[in-house]
C-alpha cells in the first residue's frame, strides 16, 4: 500500500515536473537546440537564402577551409580586428577597473555616489551612447575637436569616419561602456578581502602600492579570472557598437567577426559561410575559455 | 569596520587629507568619463544654432524644452518606437518571470529523471554565442510566419538559460522542510510554487525583471534582424533610423538620446542593489 502511494506520488511528481518544465523546454528546444544543430548543418552547405531550400548545396568543410585560408579578405580583417579588440579592451578594462575599484574602496569620500555614476554608461543603451559619441567626436565642429583645435592641434583626427582612428575610438568606447561593470564586480570582490591581511601588511611596514601588489592583486584574482573570461567572451561577440558607429567601414576597416556574420547572412544572404563563421567564433571562444580554466591554477588564488 | 576602529586619531587625520585629494582626482576622472553624457544633457536643452558654440556652454544661453516636445511630433515616429519598445520589453519581462521561475522551481525542488544531465545541457548552451543561432532562428520565424512581428521577438526572448540559472540558485536555498511541511498538509506543487516559493523568491525575481528590462530595452541586434517594417521598430533600431533622418539636428538627437536612456536610469536608481546582485551572479549579457 505504502509502496503504491509512493509510486503514485512519484508519478504525480513527474507529471508536475513535466508541466513546470514544458515552457522552458519548448523555448530551449525550438530556439536553442534545434538552431544549434541546424546551424551546424547549414555551415556545411553553400546556400543563398533568396534561392529557397532547393538552392542548398552540400560542400562539406569548404566554407571553413575558405574562411581559414585567408582568401576571404573581409573575414581575415574581421578576425584580426576581433583579436585586437579583445587584446586591448580586456586588459585595459580590467586594470582601470581594479585601480578605480580599489580607490573607491576606502580611498575616497562618497564612494557610493562614485560607483553609481560610473555605472551609468553600462546601463545606458549602446545606440544612444554611440549617437552621442558621434556628435561629440564630430570632425568639423564637435566639442572634442574644438578643444583640440583650441589647444593648437591643426588637423585633428576625423574619428569615426577615419580609417585610422575609427577602430581605436570604438575600442575606447567599449572600455568606457564596460568600465562601470568591472568596477562594480571588483568592488564586490574587494569587500570580501579580510581587513586582517591589510592590517598585517601595515604592521610589516608595507606601502600602499606594496599592499596593492602583494595583497589586493592575489586576493582578487578569482574576480579577475571571472571578469577576464566574461570580457573575452563579450568582446568576441561585439556587434552593436560596430554596426551603429561605422557599419564596418570605412571599407572593411572596423569589421569584426560578429559583424561579418551579420553581413554575410542578412546583407549577402550567404547562409553557409555565415554559419561557418559563427562556428569558428564559438570554437575560438570555447578554446580560450578552456585555456583560461586550465591556466587559472597558475595564477588564481583560492583561499 | 575593524580597521576604522583600530586606527589612532592622528593616523585617521593624515589619511583624511589623502582621501580628500584622491576624492578630487577621482571626481575629475569621473567627470571626464561622463563628458559625453553631460554634453548630451546640456545640448538637449539648446537651440540648434548654439549646439557647437565654443568654448562649450554647459548652461545653454537660450534654454529650451522644444527639442523634447518636437521629438514626439514631426515625422520621426519617435513615439511609435517608444511604444513598441515598452510593449516588447514588458511582454518579454513578464514571459521570462513566469517561464524561467517555473523551470527554476523544477530544477531546484522537484525530482525527475535526467534532471542533472538536463541542467548541465542548459548551462552548456549558455556558452554558445547567439551568432550561431541567428540564421536558423531567422528561418524558423520565417517559416511559421512570425518574422517581422513583435510576437516572434517576444516568443524568442521569453526564455533564457540565464533566467533559469539565476532563479534556481536562489530557490535551492529555500529549506526543503518548508516544502515538505506544505506537502504533508496536502498542498500540491502548483500551490507550493505560487503561494510559498514565488513570494520567497521575490528579491531574485526583481533582479531578473530589472536585468531583463535593461537588456531587452537596449537590444539592438534582435530587432535589426527580425523586424523589417519601420512601424514595428523598437527604440534602439528606431534611434539609428532617427539619427539618419534628423541628420544634423543635433539638439533634437540629444533629446531623443536622453529620453531613450531615461527609463533605464530610473530603474537603476530604484533597483541599484538588484542590478549589482544580478551582475555579480555571473551575468553573461544576453
Amino acid at each position: 500500500m505504502r509502496q503504491l502511494s509512493r509510486n503514485r506520488r512519484r508519478y504525480m511528481d513527474n507529471r508536475a515536473a513535466f508541466v513546470f518544465l514544458l515552457p522552458c523546454m519548448l523555448g530551449f528546444i525550438l530556439f536553442m537546440v534545434l538552431p544549434v544543430l541546424a546551424s551546424l548543418g547549414i555551415s556545411l552547405t553553400e546556400w543563398n537564402f533568396l534561392g529557397g531550400l532547393k538552392s542548398m548545396k552540400w560542400v562539406g568543410l569548404d566554407n571553413y577551409a575558405k574562411l581559414l585560408s585567408g582568401k576571404d579578405g573581409w573575414f581575415s580583417t574581421s578576425f584580426w580586428n576581433t583579436l585586437i579588440f579583445a587584446a586591448v579592451t580586456v586588459p585595459v578594462g580590467l586594470l582601470l577597473g581594479l585601480i578605480m575599484a580599489s580607490v573607491f574602496n576606502n580611498g575616497v569620500y562618497g564612494s557610493a555616489a562614485f560607483r553609481f555614476v560610473v555605472f551609468i554608461p553600462y546601463i545606458s543603451s549602446i545606440v544612444a551612447s554611440l549617437i552621442v559619441w558621434q556628435v561629440v567626436f564630430q570632425p568639423s565642429y564637435g566639442p572634442v575637436n574644438s578643444i583640440l583645435m583650441a589647444l593648437g592641434v591643426e588637423n585633428p583626427p576625423k574619428w569615426f569616419v577615419s580609417a585610422q582612428w575609427a577602430f581605436p575610438l570604438i575600442i575606447t568606447f567599449q572600455i568606457w561602456q564596460t568600465l562601470g561593470y568591472n568596477i562594480i564586480v571588483f568592488y564586490a570582490g574587494l569587500k570580501n578581502i579580510s581587513p586582517d591581511l591589510y592590517e598585517a601588511a601595515t604592521t610589516d611596514g608595507a606601502t600602499a602600492l606594496q599592499k596593492f601588489r602583494h595583497v589586493t592583486v592575489p586576493m582578487i584574482s578569482p574576480t579577475t579570472f571571472f571578469l577576464s573570461t566574461m570580457g573575452i567572451i563579450s568582446s568576441f561577440k561585439v556587434f552593436d557598437a560596430i554596426k551603429v558607429a561605422t557599419n564596418g567601414g570605412p571599407g572593411k576597416a572596423t569589421s569584426v567577426v560578429a559583424f561579418y556574420i551579420y553581413r554575410e547572412a542578412f546583407e549577402n544572404y550567404r547562409m553557409g559561410t555565415a554559419s561557418a563563421a559563427a562556428w569558428v567564433m564559438f570554437i575560438i571562444i570555447f578554446a580560450i575559455t578552456m585555456i583560461q580554466l586550465y591556466g587559472q591554477r597558475k595564477w588564481v588564488t583560492y583561499d | 569596520m575593524i580597521k576604522a576602529a583600530t586606527q589612532t586619531p592622528t593616523a585617521h587625520k593624515r589619511i583624511s587629507t589623502r582621501k580628500l585629494i584622491l576624492t578630487i582626482v577621482m571626481a575629475l576622472v569621473v567627470l571626464t568619463m561622463m563628458f559625453p553624457l553631460l554634453w548630451m544633457i546640456s545640448t538637449s536643452f539648446k537651440v540648434e544654432a548654439e549646439v557647437f558654440n565654443f568654448p562649450i556652454e554647459w548652461i545653454p544661453k537660450t534654454p529650451t524644452v522644444n527639442n523634447y516636445t518636437s521629438v514626439w511630433t514631426g515625422n520621426y515616429h519617435f513615439g511609435e518606437y517608444y511604444l513598441n519598445s515598452v510593449h516588447v520589453t514588458v511582454a518579454v519581462v513578464i514571459g521570462q518571470l513566469l517561464i524561467c521561475s517555473m523551470g527554476a522551481y523544477a530544477f531546484a525542488k522537484m525530482d525527475f529523471r535526467f534532471k542533472s544531465q538536463l541542467f548541465a545541457l542548459f548551462l552548456a548552451m549558455m556558452m554558445i554565442p547567439d551568432q550561431v543561432m541567428l540564421v536558423p532562428r531567422f528561418m524558423l520565424l520565417n517559416s511559421i510566419k512570425l518574422y517581422n512581428t513583435h510576437i516572434g521577438i517576444i516568443l524568442m526572448s521569453a526564455f533564457s538559460v540565464y533566467g533559469v540559472f539565476l532563479l534556481r540558485q536562489s530557490m535551492v536555498g529555500i529549506p526543503d522542510s518548508i516544502i515538505e511541511a506544505a506537502r504533508i498538509d496536502g498542498a500540491n506543487h502548483y500551490r507550493i510554487f505560487f503561494q510559498i516559493v514565488l513570494p520567497i523568491s521575490r528579491p531574485m525575481l526583481a533582479t531578473l525583471a530589472i536585468m531583463r528590462f535593461v537588456w531587452t530595452w537596449n537590444d539592438y541586434q534582435t530587432p535589426l534582424i527580425f523586424l523589417r517594417d519601420q512601424k514595428l521598430f523598437t527604440l534602439q533600431l528606431g534611434m539609428s533610423q532617427f539619427a539618419d533622418q534628423a541628420g544634423t539636428k543635433y539638439a533634437l538627437l540629444m533629446a531623443a538620446s536622453v529620453l531613450s536612456i531615461l527609463p533605464l536610469l530610473l530603474i537603476f536608481c530604484f533597483g541599484q542593489k538588484n542590478v549589482v546582485e544580478g551582475m555579480a551572479a555571473g551575468a553573461v549579457k544576453g
